[in-house]
C-alpha cells in the first residue's frame, strides 16, 4: 500500500511546488523503494501538475524506479576504465551467487544486478551502486560477500564501512588543491579591492545593487575576472566575464532575480575531480559562487549534483550550515545588511544530458533534462526565465582564487589563452591513478610519465565526447588552443583494443540520449548496432562507410552537444587505429547483421537442446575464412 | 515592412517580418522546406531535423532559427536532401511502419515527405519495437507503432484544448514515448474527446478516429492528388 503521509511530508517540505519534481521524486523513492502508479497520481495532485507530466519525468531519469525494484538494487558501473579492471567477470560472478540474470528483479523481489553509466569512481574502480550508494574497489571476494549480505538481507547501513569509503588520490597539486584556502577570504578580498564610491542605490533588489560599495565592488570583481581571462572549465572554454556580464547586464522584470548554477552533474565517463573538489575542496566552491554572485548580482544559488554522488548530499549540506553561521551565506553576508545569497543542492538521477546547462536548468525546474532550443540563452532566460549563469564547479574554485589573489596573478599561470590550471582525472593503465593539477600547457606526455604510464597505446582526453590521441600525438598540450579538456584523462596501454574502447562508448551514448531529436535518438542506437555486428564478426567495409556517413549527419544536425560528439570516439578510433576494425571485418562485401544461429537460441532455449544437430553452423568465421 | 527584410533560400529571394522563423517566411512565401514536427498553428519543436538547412554555411533548424536580413539559406541541395532522406530512415526502421495496413496512408505526412524525397528503402536493419496499441477509448485508436515523437498532439492538447491529455516523457530511443495523463496510463480514462484540437493533430497515423475507416479512397487522398511540396500552405488543414 502507499505511503501518502510520507509523501505529504515531502510534498510539504517542497511548497508541493512542481518546479522541484526531481528532489520530490527522489525523496519519495528514498522512502517508499520505488514510484509506483498510485505515488505519481498522488504526487502529480499534491503539486497539480498533470499526471503524465509526472510520469514522463519519472520515466525520463535512470534512477527513478517506476516498476517496482529490488529491496536491493547493484548498478556496476560501466565505464572502459571498469571494464579494464575486470568489471564484467566480477558482475557475472555476482548474478551466478545470487542466481539472477542481469536486469532482472529475483523472483522474490530481492535483488536485481545491473550496469550502469561511469560512477565517476575510475581512479578506484571497478566501482558499483548499492541502492545508490557508491562502492569502489570490488574484488571476488568483495563479490562473495555483498552477496552473502544481500541473501541475509543485512541492511546496508551495516556494511562494511571501508566498502562505502572513497579516496581523493590527490596526486599533484598547483593553486586550486593547496589546500590553504580559509573560507571569506576570497570574498573579503573582493569586497575591499573596490574603492568606496559612496554609490548605495536606493533600489535593493539584489546582491550587488544593495551592497554599500554600491555597484563599484562587482565592477571591480568582473574587471578582475577579465584581467584573469579565466574560462570555462567544462570543456567548451567560454570566456567567463562574457558570461557573468551578459547576465548582470540581463533586464529583471519584477519578481525575478538573478541565479548562479554550479554544474557539478559530473556525467563525462571517465571524471571525477568535480567529487574531489566537492569532497574536500567545497569551501572553495560555494565561495566561488558567492564571488560570481556578488559579481552578476545575484541571489539564489544550486548546486546540481549528480545522483551517483548521492552521498556527498549530506557533508555539502553541513558545509553549506557552517557557511550561514559563519556569515559566508544568507541574508548579510560579511554583516553586510541585504547582502544576500544562498545556495540549496539538487540531486540528479542518472542522466549524463543534465550536464548540459540548458537541460540541466530544465531538470532544476522539474522536467525532463532535454536540452532547450537556444537562442535564448540562459544568461538572458535560464531557470524559470530568469537570468542564470551555469558553471563548472572547477570555474567556479578558480574564480574564488582569482577574487583572493587577483586576475593578474591568475593570468600569470598557464598560457596566454589558457590561464590557470586544469585539474585532470587520471585512469586506465596509469600506475599512479587519481587527480593531478597542472598549469595549462603540460603536454600529454608529460601527464603520462608523471602517473606512471607505460607502453600507452592511447589517451582519451576529455571522455568520449572528447578526443583519442595516439603515440604521435603526446606532445601535443592540455590547452584550448591545442587539446581542450573537461578533465577526463583515459590511458590506454599497447595491450588495449581501441576497437572495444570505442564500442563502449558508442553504447554509452546509446544508452545516454534524451530521445528528443532524431540524429542522436536513431543515430546513437544505429551506431551502436553497427558496433556490435563489427565485433560479432558480421562487420565489413559497407559498415565502417555506414559509420562515416551517421557520423556526417549527427555532427551537423543534432540539437544539442551530446549527438554532435556521440560519433567522436569512432571517427578517432577509425581513423588512428583502423587495423582494430579491419581485422573483424567478416568479409570484404557486404554482410547481413541477421546471424542465423543466434536466431534459433530461443528455440534452442523452449527445447532445453544445445547439441550440434541444434546450430547452424553453416556461417561461422572459421569457414569463411577457409 | 521594410524593403531590406528579404533573404535568399537556395537563390531565391525571402521576405520577412521581423520575429519569423526562416520556414515561416519561407511558408508564407509559398516555398516548400520539407519538416514533420513543426505545424504552422504552434511554436517550433526543434525535434525531427527535417526542416536542417545550412545558413551562411552552417547547418541549423529551420523552424527555430530565426530570419535575418541577408542570410544566405541553402533548402534543397543534394547534401541537404540526403541528410533529410537519411533521417526519415531513421524514422521508418524505429518504429513500424506498414503504409499498405495503415488508414493514414495518402494523408500522412510521413509518407508524403519521403515521397517527395525519394525514399525506396529503409536502409538500416529496422528495429521492430514494442509499441502497444490503446483501443480503450470509445471514439479513438491511439497506434503507437507510427509515432514520430513531433509532440503536436502534447501542444495542441495543452495550448489548444486546454487538457493536457499527453506529454512526452522518457529517454532515449526505447524509452522516449507518449505518456497518456491517467494512472491506467490509458486514454479512455482522460476527458479526451473527438472534437479536440488533438484528435486531428497528428501528421501520421497514431491518432484515428474509430469506424471511419478508409471513408476516402486510396487514390484520391490528400498527397494522392498533389505532391506534399506543392501544398505549402499557413492555413490550418
Amino acid at each position: 500500500m502507499t505511503d501518502f503521509s510520507r509523501i505529504d511530508a515531502v510534498l510539504a517540505h517542497h511548497d508541493r511546488n512542481g518546479t522541484r519534481l526531481v528532489q520530490i521524486l527522489r525523496e519519495v523513492q528514498e522512502q517508499l523503494g520505488w514510484l509506483s502508479p498510485a505515488t505519481l497520481s498522488y504526487i502529480a495532485e499534491g503539486v497539480g501538475w498533470p499526471r503524465a507530466q509526472v510520469s514522463g519525468t519519472a520515466a525520463f531519469y535512470s534512477f527513478f524506479h517506476t516498476r517496482q525494484r529490488g529491496k536491493y538494487c547493484v548498478l556496476w558501473s560501466d565505464n572502459i576504465t571498469d571494464r579494464m579492471l575486470g568489471n564484467t567477470d566480477l558482475m557475472d560472478a555476482m548474478c551466478k551467487k545470487l542466481w539472477l540474470e542481469p536486469g532482472r528483479v529475483s523472483e522474490d523481489g530481492l535483488v536485481s544486478v545491473n550496469t550502469t553509466s561511469c560512477t565517476g569512481m575510475c581512479d578506484q574502480g571497478p566501482a558499483l551502486l548499492v541502492n545508490y550508494r557508491a562502492v569502489t574497489g570490488m574484488t571476488l571476494q568483495r563479490v562473495d560477500e555483498m552477496a552473502e549480505l544481500i541473501r541475509t538481507e543485512v541492511p546496508i547501513a551495516e556494511w562494511p564501512a571501508e566498502w562505502f569509503a572513497v579516496q581523493d588520490n590527490v596526486r599533484r597539486t598547483e593553486i586550486l588543491l593547496a589546500g590553504n584556502f580559509a573560507p571569506g577570504s576570497a570574498l573579503r578580498a573582493a569586497h575591499e579591492r573596490a574603492e568606496v564610491d559612496g554609490l548605495s542605490s536606493s533600489n535593493n533588489r539584489s546582491f550587488r545593487e544593495s551592497l554599500p560599495h554600491g555597484i563599484a565592488g562587482p565592477m571591480a570583481m568582473l574587471d578582475e575576472i577579465q584581467r584573469s581571462k579565466l574560462r570555462g572549465r567544462g570543456g567548451a572554454g567560454f570566456s567567463t566575464r562574457f558570461k557573468w556580464e551578459a547576465c548582470r547586464n540581463a533586464p529583471l522584470r519584477a519578481d525575478q532575480e538573478r541565479i548562479v548554477v554550479c554544474n557539478a552533474d559530473e556525467g563525462e565517463p571517465g571524471t571525477f575531480k568535480d567529487r574531489v573538489l566537492l569532497t574536500s575542496y567545497a569551501d572553495l566552491v560555494f565561495e566561488g559562487m558567492t564571488v560570481a554572485a556578488y559579481a552578476v548580482g545575484a541571489t539564489r544559488g544550486f548546486l546540481y549534483l549528480r545522483g551517483e554522488y548521492r552521498y556527498l548530499l549530506e557533508p555539502l549540506e553541513a558545509v553549506l550550515a557552517r557557511r550561514r553561521a559563519a556569515g559566508l551565506l544568507g541574508k548579510s553576508i560579511l554583516d553586510i545588511p541585504g547582502a544576500r545569497f544562498d545556495i540549496e543542492i539538487h540531486l540528479g538521477a542518472g542522466a549524463y544530458v543534465c550536464g548540459e546547462e540548458s537541460a540541466l536548468i530544465e531538470s532544476l525546474e522539474g522536467k525532463p533534462g532535454r536540452p532547450r532550443v537556444r537562442p535564448p540563452f540562459p544568461v538572458t532566460n535560464g531557470y524559470l526565465d530568469q537570468p542564470t549563469i551555469v558553471n563548472n564547479v572547477e570555474t567556479f574554485a578558480s574564480a574564488a582564487l582569482v577574487a583572493l589573489h587577483g586576475g593578474d596573478w591568475f593570468a600569470a599561470i598557464g598560457t596566454k589563452q589558457s590561464t590557470g590550471t586544469k585539474i585532470l582525472s587520471v585512469s586506465g593503465d596509469v600506475a599512479r591513478p587519481g587527480i593531478y593539477e597542472y598549469p595549462y600547457g603540460v603536454t600529454v606526455r608529460q601527464v603520462l610519465a608523471d602517473c606512471g604510464a607505460t607502453d600507452t597505446l592511447a589517451v582519451q582526453i576529455s571522455g568520449p565526447s572528447g578526443m583519442c590521441l595516439a603515440e604521435d600525438e603526446f606532445d601535443r598540450r592540455i590547452a584550448f588552443e591545442d587539446v581542450p579538456t573537461a578533465g577526463a584523462f583515459m590511458v590506454f596501454n599497447t595491450s588495449r583494443d581501441m576497437f572495444e574502447v570505442a564500442r563502449n562508448f558508442s553504447h554509452f551514448f546509446a544508452h545516454e540520449s534524451c530521445g528528443f531529436c532524431t540524429p542522436c535518438r536513431v543515430g546513437t542506437t544505429l551506431v551502436r548496432n553497427i558496433m556490435d555486428k563489427i565485433a560479432n564478426r558480421h562487420g565489413s567495409p559497407y559498415d565502417i562507410n555506414e559509420l562515416f556517413k551517421l557520423h556526417r549527419l549527427m555532427q551537423g544536425a543534432s540539437h544539442c552537444g551530446l549527438g554532435n560528439t556521440a560519433c567522436n570516439p569512432v571517427f578517432d578510433t577509425l581513423n588512428k587505429f583502423r587495423p582494430a576494425y579491419e581485422t573483424r571485418l567478416m568479409s570484404l562485401d557486404y554482410e547481413p547483421a541477421f546471424d542465423l544461429d543466434a536466431a534459433l537460441s530461443e528455440a534452442r532455449q523452449m527445447t532445453g537442446r544445445d547439441d550440434a544437430g541444434a546450430h547452424f553452423a553453416a556461417h561461422s568465421p572459421d569457414e569463411a575464412n577457409a | 515592412m521594410n524593403e531590406t527584410n528579404t533573404f535568399l533560400l537556395d537563390g531565391e529571394e525571402i521576405p520577412f517580418t521581423p520575429g519569423q522563423t526562416i520556414i515561416q517566411a519561407a511558408t508564407a512565401h509559398g516555398v516548400y522546406i520539407p519538416h514533420l514536427c513543426w505545424h504552422p498553428e504552434f511554436k517550433a519543436h526543434g525535434s525531427c531535423k527535417i526542416c536542417t538547412v545550412k545558413v551562411n554555411g552552417r547547418f541549423g533548424s529551420s523552424c527555430t532559427m530565426a530570419a535575418q536580413a541577408g542570410m544566405n539559406v541553402e533548402n534543397r541541395s543534394t547534401e541537404l536532401d540526403d541528410k533529410r532522406r537519411t533521417l526519415l530512415q531513421m524514422y521508418f526502421v524505429e518504429g513500424n511502419h506498414f503504409c499498405p495496413s495503415c488508414e493514414k496512408s495518402g494523408n500522412c505526412s510521413l509518407q508524403a515527405t519521403a515521397y517527395e524525397l525519394k525514399m525506396v528503402s529503409p536502409h538500416f536493419d529496422m528495429f521492430y519495437p514494442d509499441r502497444p496499441v490503446d483501443a480503450s477509448h470509445p471514439d479513438i485508436l491511439l497506434d503507437f507503432n507510427r509515432c514520430i515523437m513531433c509532440s503536436l498532439c502534447v501542444t495542441a492538447s495543452r495550448e489548444v484544448d486546454g487538457k493536457n491529455v499527453f506529454s512526452m516523457g522518457g529517454r532515449g530511443l526505447l524509452g522516449r514515448r507518449i505518456h497518456i495523463s491517467s494512472e491506467s496510463g490509458k486514454l479512455a480514462d482522460t476527458d479526451f474527446a473527438l472534437t479536440d484540437r488533438a484528435a486531428s493533430i497528428c501528421p501520421v497515423g497514431v491518432i484515428l478516429p474509430k469506424r471511419k475507416g478508409f471513408a476516402v479512397p486510396i487514390g484520391e487522398r490528400k498527397y494522392d492528388k498533389l505532391p506534399i511540396n506543392l501544398q505549402v500552405t499557413e492555413e490550418t488543414q
